[in-house]
């Protein structure tokens, strides 16, 4: 690596963004039982992406993430809640109604699922949906060039 | 008068932004600053919705972890006095439409000014006037 | 359940389906933006509301209220959809514009959006078509705020996109976001006031406790601020400000579609409130009814109609005379009686119908001749004879002629004005209809008696895909006109929805 102006900064976000990751999972997963959840989570997730698109530029951002993936994951976030609904539907619930999905009531087995299953639909959603938006606005101005910043 | 504005501190401040906010929205040309004034708007009305929750005296509404495995909520909460949940599950609903409409505001900002080169409300519009008279000639 | 047409399974579910089938094919089309792909699926999912929304009239008529539940928890607490008979009707009518609509697109749309960006754009319409419908269905007034947003934030992108003609509608459209979220947020912090002095959001529930509580002061500023957020989206006059440059400059088949059910389910969003939840025996709700709703009705009718003259934008025009027609609902809803509230129902229907047709019949001329402002619609009589004669039809329609169903609505709002001695009410439609007379007449007479400019030529003929759900919409204008029964039933059986919900539950 030649010597780059913002080594500190490359080196830093390098080791940083894998913890901003797990903590967004984290926050995900134990949303069910503490504060926390699918619209937080995918935040952070997205904010590990648009810190790496900061550092290393959009393009490598994009080589990363690529925007057709983007596009694709949060229209499948979105199906695979919608598709929770209607399973649901299947079983004989009512729209959203978690209990049917699974038949241990005592337990409520099946709310479970259902809001982890929606969940991971909204932080899939809110991810892409984050990082849609930054890239449509990013990918408005020319990459800033090494000097300049 | 102290007295009654401490015991509507936050309704003091709600008050003051939803002007703010509505103010600037009315009064700045600059389409961004308007963009700025809807945002403070709408986040007096999130304040809102937090106060109308508040119970004074309450803990927040979450189940300790020995309870929450245990799945004997009615236990502990039976006798615990806990601020309302509901208006801040609405508020990250209202929260998330707010984002929502600030990306589309300002996606419209960036076309506006590819297409006119300006994003000062006046000269949107001499532009448009300009090339309104252009066409009716 | 005899009068259901649909499977036992769909109609059990119908009230959420037609909300999330639309959503989820918008999801679909977001993953697989092709532009023809995407215009059949948006037409699969128009068709398939529209069979849910017959679904769910049929129920209505037989059963009175239809309750579902979402996610098993029963209301109050839990998520209420509530269908009577006055939001059914106003699901037909997403339903019908929908499909009708849809169809129009087409041609339309093929001409006027770019081809990488259709799939994205039938997309932004089907988002704004569930949210219109999520309106319609849901009996929860946070859940009602979240639909109206996902279907304004639908619409703002479809007015966007009217750039490729005209660069304003990207100005058009940032107004009507500044003013429509401000519309919301006042909704919100009606709501709001609402959650506080009644401690729950279903509608039903807390119709039935403000019943109990007259003259408290909170109920009557969350009436105050619903009444002003809501009269933003339906362009109650003076709030109308953000409709003349979002219909003029948005595309065609945006117009058509926004004109005849956007502004319409706002309306709905305010005889819900008005004389549902809120209890319009009260002596607040009278009053704001009299003394606010129907002087800026009457002035809505006569100044909007006054601007709409001087315009030279045909749909411009069309606009302003939406405005004045949103007056004459307002009008209705203003004598606080049933038989007010009925006709100003049954107006919102009927006008969906005229000015679906004019706004088509406009899209027609855009299509073939390329043409938007009145000046260029010389000799256009001769050029397109049929679509000319449609837009007449549609026209004399918006002016009240006997045996066209604006005459219908416009009698039974006179009726209404009359049973309350209203007469300068009477005296207020019949100058607003002079006043529509003379916009119409202006472009009447330009576009029959006026000769053709030398030299222009038809880029295309008018396809059957558009003419199709013009003359179907023409014919409605006459047939209801002729066999008024079938609306004014549809309109009745809301206004008594309406007016006896709060007593009954």
């Amino acid at each position: 690596m030649t010597m780059s102006p913002h080594v500190i900064l490359r080196v830093v976000s390098k080791v940083l963004i894998p913890f901003i990751v797990v903590f967004g999972f984290y926050v995900h997963f134990h949303g069910e039982y503490s504060p926390g959840g699918g619209f937080q989570a995918g935040v952070i997730l997205a904010s590990a992406v648009i810190l790496y698109a900061l550092i290393f530029g959009v393009d490598a951002a994009r080589r990363a993430v690529p925007p057709a993936v983007v596009r694709v994951g949060f229209a499948l976030g979105a199906m695979l809640y919608a598709g929770v609904g209607f399973a649901t539907l299947l079983l004989g619930g009512d729209f959203l109604d978690y209990d049917v999905l699974h038949p241990d009531l005592s337990h409520h087995t099946g709310q479970h699922m259902g809001i982890i299953l929606i969940e991971i639909g909204v932080l899939v959603t809110v991810t892409c949906v984050m990082i849609a938006i930054f890239y449509a606005f990013a990918g408005r101005t020319p990459e800033i060039s090494e000097e300049d910043w | 008068m102290v007295e009654l504005l401490a015991d509507r501190f936050n309704y003091a401040v709600i008050i003051v932004l939803m002007m703010v906010g509505l103010y600037a929205v009315i009064a700045s040309a600059n389409l961004v600053k308007r963009l700025v004034g809807l945002t403070i708007f709408q986040t007096s009305v999130f304040l809102l919705y937090i106060t109308i929750g508040k119970v004074f005296g309450g803990e927040p509404p979450i189940l300790p972890g020995d309870v929450a495995h245990g799945y004997h909520a009615e236990d502990h909460f039976s006798h615990a006095v806990y601020s309302n949940p509901l208006p801040h599950v609405l508020i990250l609903t209202a929260i998330v439409v707010g984002v929502a409409t600030l990306a589309m505001g300002l996606a419209l900002v960036v076309r506006i000014r590819e297409a006119y080169g300006t994003i000062e409300d006046v000269e949107i519009s001499d532009a448009d006037y300009s090339s309104e008279v252009e066409r009716g000639a | 359940m005899d009068a259901s047409f649909l499977p036992a399974a769909l109609a059990a579910h119908a009230p959420v389906l037609g909300v999330v089938v639309p959503l989820f094919m918008a999801a679909v089309l977001v993953a697989v933006p092709n532009g023809r792909f995407a215009w059949g699926v948006v037409l699969a999912s128009t068709v398939f509301a529209l069979f849910i929304a017959f679904e769910l009239v049929a129920q209505t008529r037989l059963s009175g209220v239809v309750s579902y539940q979402l996610g098993g928890w029963a209301p109050p607490h839990g998520i209420e959809f509530r269908i009577d008979e006055l939001n059914s009707v106003i699901v037909l009518l997403i339903g019908a514009m929908g499909v009708l609509s849809a169809i129009f697109a087409l041609p339309s749309v093929a001409d006027e959006i770019s081809p990488g960006k259709r799939g994205l754009f039938y997309a932004a319409f089907l988002v704004c078509f569930s949210g219109l419908n999520g309106v319609a269905l849901t009996g929860d007034a946070f859940n009602l705020f979240v639909f109206l947003e996902i279907s304004s934030l639908g619409t703002y992108a479809l007015v966007a996109m009217g750039h490729q003609n005209d660069r304003q509608a990207l100005t058009a459209s940032f107004n009507y976001l500044v003013m429509g979220t401000i519309g919301a947020t006042f909704f919100v912090i009606g709501v709001g006031f609402l959650y506080m002095a009644t401690g729950t959001l279903n509608m039903a529930d807390i119709a039935r406790i403000v019943v109990d509580m007259p003259g408290n002061r909170v109920v009557e500023i969350a009436f105050a601020f619903i009444l002003v957020g809501v009269g933003l989206k339906a362009a109650l006059f003076p709030l109308h400000l953000w409709l003349p440059s979002a219909y003029s400059f948005a595309p065609n088949f945006v117009t058509v579609f926004l004109a005849t059910t956007a502004t319409k389910v706002a309306f709905y969003v305010i005889i819900r409130f008005m004389f549902d939840v809120f209890d319009p025996q009260s002596a607040f709700v009278m009053m704001s009814l009299t003394w606010v709703v129907m002087p800026l009705a009457i002035a809505g009718m006569i100044l909007a109609s006054a601007q709409a003259i001087f315009q030279t934008d045909a749909r411009r025009l069309l606009a302003y005379s939406s405005v004045a027609q949103v007056g004459y609902m307002m009008l209705g809803l203003g004598m606080g009686t049933a038989i007010g509230v009925s006709a100003g129902v049954l107006h919102l229907l009927n006008h969906a119908l005229m000015k679906g047709a004019l706004f088509m019949a406009l899209g027609a001329f855009a299509y073939s001749y390329g043409v938007r402002r009145i000046s260029d619609f010389r000799g256009l009589g001769q050029a397109l004879p049929g679509v000319a004669a449609a837009f007449t039809i549609g026209a004399l329609s918006l002016i009240g002629v006997p045996f066209t169903v604006g005459f219908v609505s416009k009698f039974y709002l006179v009726q209404a004005a009359l049973a309350n001695g209203w007469w300068w009410a009477v005296a207020a439609i019949v100058f607003s209809s002079v006043l529509a007379v003379f916009y119409v007449y202006r472009i009447l007479v330009v576009m029959w008696v006026h000769p053709a400019p030398e030299g222009r030529e038809r880029i295309r003929p008018v396809p059957l895909m558009i003419l199709v759900p013009l003359w179907i919409l023409v014919a409605a204008n006459i047939y209801f006109g002729v066999h008024a029964d079938f609306m004014v039933d549809l309109a009745n059986a809301a206004a008594q929805a309406a007016i006896n919900a709060e007593a009954g539950s």
